[in-house]
């Protein structure tokens, strides 16, 4: 009963911080900027966690498809001059598209050839943005993408419409994947995770599933492309880079894989944790690289997961005779980690 | 009626074969047991039923239709389940949320339906949960449905594996091993479980090695010895089989 009641003050209250966020900073135009760029960095992790976290199947092509949704909306914008919104519905099915067709043979191979398989492949969508000169100007990047066009009276010029804009995005994608996650398709997804043996058994199509999870997984890479791509306004072959599939996981594996909330954690700390480190460009990995370590050993479903197993743990010890499902305690404290996490953000910023 | 038939049944890996021209048939309402020594053939002959694996030769027929090259997730839409030697549970999971998705087979939504919150979920969502409490009371974990798997006894394991193969309505079971790493008292109480299934209509063909129990449960023996069936029968034929028996104790034993 509490656990309703803490979620349905926990859950607003967060919304109207993140609505509010812009005032509490006076309208800081930098940190608003790589608050909205952390907000796009969520929705390509959400991806990530979807088929790593929740299905098992860790895609290392994840930046390819966020670069071919970023490309996508950018070709489409600059070279054919296609209304935005239009070509940014586009991307997001140019992306699935190619999602699918790479997904039916990805799908083919299991755990380590899987990610190996993906590594490759991600490269190979970042050589051929790099090197196809006619349609994506190489190196030279694509400049000039257009920024969000008006819908009816509301314009995206600034940096302050652009992140209600990404914050409504983002908000529609954790919603998407908080009913995902807490319906049968989610414990469909969790099986296959689990056992694919078991799942085939138990007359769970595995295939089928996986490659549901793939393209929905891709689809949210080509989302978070297409908002940077309009966001930023410029872009160049690095965003297909195998290094921005690495930033993603280690995001996702701070905050926690195969938790709803890990993505929303894991990218907070780590983007802002660069950004005052960023004298230390050179040196940053010197202390990510021991942390991320431990942190995978001592607590592999990360900041979220070892936070809601603590808190489980207190519970069980502390009353053993309530014994409703633990989902629900589970996304509770969740909600509370992160209630913290972003509190403590607001206060640094 | 025949139930489950297996026609000259044979899987060859390299060179290796691990089930030789099996003929069996599997009685509707009965316990069949599959024995043998290790490396037999009895696991290797379950996934050939299962779907796991595509047999070299031969044919599966289950109530009349060709299953052999059907893969394993129709044959359990058919009414065909099994568990394996290892639980493979998900451990960080509570007892009620594994077996949930037993059900999944008999559901029908979409992710469409999950991302809309669609009243067809909703249905289907309480009737996989239904499922999965029944069939927990009829193996006897309701009491402890949100326990955390990984702290479960190996037996209840075992029957939380039962339960989940029970959710998917299944009209034969294939239950590989059930009775191990089980101490003997738990041994009697899955065996009743067992027999408590076959009165509720469900047809049981299990793999064991625990002798005293197959000879006083199963109505129908089968016995493989390198991948071929060496008996077949009731357990008072088996016991006094010569060639059963030089099979278990080697070559020139004479019981």
């Amino acid at each position: 009963m509490s656990t309703i009641s803490n979620r349905k003050i926990v859950i607003p209250v967060l919304i109207l911080l993140a609505v509010f966020f812009p005032l509490m900073t006076q309208n800081n135009t930098y940190i608003i900027h790589v608050m909205t760029l952390s907000f796009i960095w969520m929705i390509g992790v959400y991806g990530l966690n979807l088929l790593a976290g929740y299905t098992g199947y860790l895609s290392l092509a994840h930046a390819g498809f966020f670069a071919i949704g970023a490309y996508s909306l950018g070709i489409l914008t600059v070279k054919a001059q296609m209304n935005f919104w239009l070509a940014f519905l586009l991307a997001l099915v140019i992306t699935s598209v190619i999602g699918l067709i790479v997904g039916i043979i990805a799908l083919r191979t299991k755990e380590h050839f899987f990610a190996i398989y993906t590594l490759c492949l991600g490269y190979i969508l970042y050589l051929v943005i790099d090197k196809w000169e006619s349609l994506t100007e190489g190196v030279r990047g694509l400049i000039g993408i257009p920024a969000p066009a008006n819908i009816g009276p509301i314009k995206f010029d600034n940096e302050l419409s652009n992140y209600y804009l990404v914050l409504v995005f983002l908000l529609l994608v954790v919603l998407v994947m908080y009913r995902i996650i807490h319906s049968l398709s989610g414990r469909t997804y969790i099986a296959i995770r689990n056992s694919e043996d078991l799942a085939q058994t138990i007359g769970i199509s595995t295939m089928k599933n996986k490659l549901t999870v793939f393209v929905l997984s891709t689809f949210f890479a080509g989302l978070s492309g297409a908002l940077y791509a309009s966001f930023v306004r410029f872009i160049g072959p690095d965003i297909g880079a195998i290094q921005i599939t690495f930033d993603l996981l280690t995001y996702l594996l701070v905050g926690g894989i195969g938790t709803l909330t890990g993505p929303i954690v894991g990218t907070l700390l780590i983007v802002w944790l660069s950004q005052f480190l960023q004298d230390l460009q050179d040196q940053r990995m010197l202390i990510f690289g021991p942390i991320l370590t431990l942190l995978v050993i001592f607590y592999p479903r990360g900041i979220v997961g070892g936070v809601s197993s603590l808190f489980q743990m207190i519970r069980s010890k502390g009353s053993q005779k309530s014994t409703t499902v633990s989902k629900g305690r589970t996304a509770k404290e969740m909600v509370i980690e992160k209630n913290t996490i972003s509190d403590k953000q607001v206060k640094e910023g | 009626m025949i139930f489950l038939e297996t026609k000259n049944l044979t899987k060859r890996f390299g060179g290796n074969t691990a089930v030789n021209n099996v003929d069996f048939t599997i009685e509707q309402g009965k316990i069949n047991a599959i024995i043998g020594p290790n490396g037999a053939g009895k696991s290797t002959f379950f996934n050939l039923i299962s779907g796991f694996h595509q047999p070299t030769s031969g044919q599966v027929i289950f109530k009349g239709v060709d299953i052999t090259k059907m893969p394993s997730n129709k044959i359990a839409e058919l009414g065909v389940a099994r568990t394996f030697q290892t639980t493979n549970l998900f451990e960080q999971s509570t007892i009620l949320d594994n077996v949930i998705v037993g059900h999944r087979l008999r559901t029908k939504s979409t992710l469409v339906d999950a991302i809309l919150r669609t009243p067809r979920l909703k249905r289907e969502e309480a009737q996989c949960r239904d499922k999965a409490m029944e069939v927990l009371e009829f193996v006897g974990l309701k009491n402890i449905a949100g326990n955390i798997v990984g702290s479960l006894t190996q037996e209840e394991k075992k029957r939380t594996a039962f339960a989940l193969a029970l959710a998917t309505d299944p009209e034969i079971v294939f239950l590989d091993e059930p009775a191990a790493g089980v101490n003997p008292d738990e041994t009697e109480g899955l065996a009743e479980l067992m027999q408590k299934m076959v009165s509720k209509g469900i047809t049981v063909c299990l793999i064991e090695h625990k002798m005293q129990m197959i000879m006083r449960i199963a109505d129908k023996i089968m016995v493989l010895n390198y991948g071929v069936k060496i008996a077949e029968g009731r357990p008072d034929e088996i016991r006094n089989n010569e060639t059963v028996i030089k099979a278990y104790l080697g070559g020139s034993a004479i019981a």
